[in-house]
């Protein structure tokens, strides 16, 4: 009979979720820590292309909440872990969008967040045993 | 400053999330390619047949 016992790895010793918050840190992290280097590699690639190009578009960073979308915005923009930290620092996305492609970049960035989080449950669903 | 054009900018959008969608969301390589193509052309095609509707309403 093929249980779910029957799939869990070497696991359950460390800290579970080391992936999971290494990888919301730094795009593909998490799949580094568990060794799965080129699914890593693809992830941080596209996490950091799709940031890089929302960048490079003018897109806007979420600074504030003040109302429910800039809540949203900023809940996805947080998605991107240091990235986003490192990018408010340098002072980048700060800049008011005057253009359509400033604006398409705003949502780059924020899908980067959300596609990073997606990312790092999977690490965290690999450490666990759930996924193979 | 970077300016795709449009079709450059879905282009790239689905490109780096299909990516992530075939990664994520299947376990074996090969289907995670398989999904990831299914993606991409979900993504692109959808773009290219609601930009012919919306321009068809327009006119």
């Amino acid at each position: 009979m093929a249980s779910t016992q029957d799939k869990k790895p070497e696991a359950a010793q460390g800290f579970v979720y080391l992936p999971l918050i290494a990888g919301w840190l730094v795009p593909g992290a998490g799949h580094f820590l568990l060794r799965k280097w080129g699914r890593g590699a693809l992830l941080a690639l596209s996490i950091l292309g799709m940031f890089s190009v929302g960048i490079a578009m003018q897109g806007k960073l979420y600074a504030g909440a003040h109302d429910i979308l800039e809540m949203l915005g900023l809940a996805g923009d947080l998605g991107n872990g240091l990235l986003y930290i490192v990018s408010r620092a340098a002072g980048w996305g700060s800049d008011q969008v005057t253009i359509t492609t400033g604006d398409y970049g705003t949502r780059f960035i924020v899908v980067a967040g959300l596609l990073n989080v997606i990312a790092a449950v999977d690490a965290h669903n690999l450490r666990t045993g759930r996924k193979a | 400053m970077f300016r795709p054009s449009h079709f450059a900018a879905v282009a790239l959008f689905a490109l780096f999330a299909s990516v992530v969608f075939g990664i994520t969301q299947r376990e074996t390589p090969r289907r995670m390619i398989r999904y990831g193509l299914y993606c991409f052309v979900l993504f692109v095609g959808s773009a290219i047949v609601i930009s012919w509707l919306m321009f068809l309403i327009a006119r």
